[in-house]
């Protein structure tokens, strides 16, 4: 087990190596920050004296050394556009991504299960008819469309719910939480729906396909042949094993979830930092988006790692060191 | 003679289809006697699995008993409301399936399905429950039982598996088992320590046991009695010896025929020329008619139904009708 956990963790960290090669090669072949920094006025004198200060003379292998370093220390230097510490503007961008991603996750996995199991169990139903065809909607589609369709009708005609911002946020030390005021969590509604519908409409899908599956298998068979009430064979037997490959999927997806969030924030123009990144590509502040596609990938990574211990946990068959030669 | 355990009467079983209603099982008429052994023989697709099926109320949808009637102790449990059948299950008959690698949930313990099984069926404690689980594994011949219970189902061989799935067919004491194929999928060394172990502690506990193979050596050595299916039709049925040593149904001597002995002179098996019937393409009169070598007039025009005979057997031909008249 332990050795297993450290073989992942090794794999994570290589990933990360090779995310951050990526990242490091963005300040070298996206232009040159020095004539990015200093604008047209500054003296050859003035550039070369920035360009020693950056420590852009110094061999491509010690700068990657140094960016490295930085960066697991969370030091991914100074934008360009707003002249604050990268590292300081994601935080203070996270938590707004985090709250908009977690509640969309939640939303998708909760409503994406029952409704999978409902429909699995209840195969012939015009309800679940219903709810296959319309969930082909949300797979079909595009976020930004799904979002627009939303403000017209919830924000624009009936004028329920707030079609842009955060609305009133509490400040916890350095997280501001918009989960603790009527308008922050009015303000979450939609986005979340926009950024958690597809997701849904997704697991909903795997799990039905999953658990149809499941129910086909002999040990369901076995276990109605034993007398077991419908209720102990479908949420306890069937369920579990059709989890565990929804789990991966689900990790997945969450990862996605925070990683596309892009498009939902900047439709309902969420203070996050999808947002962030969209305004760094347009003004070329390439410390923001090297720490931005480094951040993405460490929760990927992240992530992924949980889900792979989850399954873990979930599957006996893969504690293998348990199973060996024994019977 | 007291009234039987089983009694099944004209039990029919039909599947629609597209292109009609196909008949599966048609006018199936047995007894089980109370602590009997009755092999059911016949070859794929004669109906001998969808009997057992039938028997214990798990048709797999759309097909359904269309007809006749199942009585367990008197009373009938074919038209039992579902939750009433569910308590039959386990309870009454227990059923131990052919594959025990697939028979058994794979996340979770062998300890967990069974004492699942017994508190679903009696009222006693976690505890109790797992005192008897331990007993009935040790009975069923699992070594370190009180240590091996708590593993999962595939830190066991095959073999093994198979007296797991016994013990939890067993674990509420039904008093009809149903074997579906038990040893099918086993090594064949271990095909006879699992039947002589299905036969020993049914008759521990006075179970009656209908024994579904289609491995007439299985039946010779267990069974008290042996029903022949063909294309869903009782062929034969009566006391096992009588029926191998002078079976009267041609299909019955046909099979009997095919059994290789070490006296045999001829070097090729006697098979049975043909194919079994399909479902949607029953000739008129016998099913078997078409591969009779015996078969008259009477045979392709007129259906024939099983027809009492002395030493407590019954046989569907028209050979043995008390006014046949040859050609």
């Amino acid at each position: 087990m332990i050795a297993y956990i450290l073989r992942r963790i090794a794999q994570s960290v290589l990933v990360m190596l090779v995310v951050a090669l990526v990242s490091f090669s963005l300040f070298r072949f996206v232009g040159d920050p020095v004539a990015t920094m200093m604008g047209q006025e500054a003296s050859q004198a003035d550039r070369v004296a920035l360009r020693e200060r950056l420590g852009l003379n110094d061999p491509v292998v010690v700068q990657f050394a140094v960016f490295i370093g930085r960066a697991a220390t969370g030091d991914f230097g100074i934008s360009y556009r707003l002249q604050q510490p990268v590292m300081e503007l994601i935080l203070s961008r996270l938590p707004a991504t985090l709250e908009l991603a977690l509640i969309s996750g939640v939303l998708a996995f909760v409503l994406g299960v029952s409704l999978g199991v409902y429909t699995a169990l209840n195969r012939r139903g015009w309800l679940s008819a219903a709810i296959m065809s319309t969930s082909l909607i949300g797979v079909s589609l595009p976020t930004f469309l799904i979002g627009v369709l939303l403000i017209w009708v919830f924000a624009v005609e009936l004028q329920w719910l707030p079609s842009f911002g955060r609305g009133e946020v509490v400040t916890i030390g350095f997280w501001r939480t918009g989960l603790l005021t009527e308008s922050g969590r009015a303000s979450l509604v939609l986005p979340s729906i926009t950024l958690g519908l597809y997701q849904m409409t997704l697991i909903m899908r795997l799990v039905r396909a999953e658990m149809l599956e499941v129910l086909r298998t002999d040990y369901i068979k076995f276990a109605r042949a034993r007398g077991l009430p419908n209720r102990a064979v479908h949420f306890g037997h069937a369920l579990k094993n059709t989890m565990v490959p929804v789990i991966t999927i689900t990790g997945l997806q969450l990862g996605s979830i925070i990683a596309f969030a892009i498009i939902t924030e900047t439709v309902f123009q969420w203070p996050g930092v999808g947002a962030l990144f969209i305004n760094s590509v347009q003004f070329v502040d390439i410390p923001v988006m090297a720490a931005y596609l480094m951040l993405i990938a460490l929760i990927f990574v992240v992530i992924n790692l949980v889900v792979d211990l989850l399954y873990y946990a979930v599957d006996p068959r893969l504690r293998v060191d348990r199973a060996n030669a024994r019977h | 003679m007291t009234a039987p355990l089983l009694s099944v009467r004209d039990l029919k079983v039909t599947f629609p289809t597209r292109r009609g209603l196909l008949t599966a099982l048609d006018g199936v008429s047995f007894d089980i006697a109370a602590g009997e052994v009755l092999g059911m023989v016949g070859e794929s697709g004669a109906g001998k699995s969808l009997t057992g099926a039938a028997i214990i109320g798990l048709l797999e949808p759309p097909g359904r008993i269309s007809g006749g009637e199942i009585r367990l102790k008197g009373e009938r449990i074919d038209n039992l409301p579902p939750e009433a059948m569910r308590r039959v299950r386990g309870r009454r008959i227990g059923m131990v399936f052919q594959d025990p690698l697939t028979s058994l949930n794979p996340l979770y313990t062998v300890a967990q399905q069974i004492i699942e099984t017994i508190r679903t069926h009696s009222d006693v404690s976690e505890a109790e429950a797992r005192r008897k689980a331990i007993a009935l594994l040790d009975r069923v011949g699992i070594p370190a039982a009180a240590r091996r219970i708590d593993d999962y189902p595939h830190h066991f061989s095959g073999g093994m598996r198979q007296r797991v799935v016994i013990a939890l067919a067993l674990c509420v004491e039904p008093e009809l088992v149903i074997a579906d194929e038990p040893t099918t999928a086993l090594d064949v060394s271990v095909q006879a320590q699992i039947i002589d172990l299905i036969k020993e502690i049914c008759a521990e506990r006075g179970a009656s046991v209908l024994l579904i193979t289609h491995d007439m050596g299985v039946i010779a050595e267990t069974a008290d009695r042996v029903a022949v299916l063909y294309a869903g039709r009782l062929a034969e049925i009566g006391p096992v010896r009588d029926v191998i040593l002078n079976a009267e149904h041609p299909y019955t001597k046909g099979l009997m025929g095919s059994i290789p002995t070490l006296t045999q002179e001829s070097d090729r098996l006697v098979q049975i020329p043909g194919a079994m019937p399909r479902l949607n393409a029953m000739p008129p009169g016998c099913a078997f008619n078409p591969r009779c070598a015996h078969a008259f007039d009477r045979c392709r025009s007129q259906r024939p139904d099983p027809i009492d005979r002395p030493g407590n057997r019954q046989v569907a031909c028209w050979l043995h009708a008390p006014e046949a008249a040859h050609g």
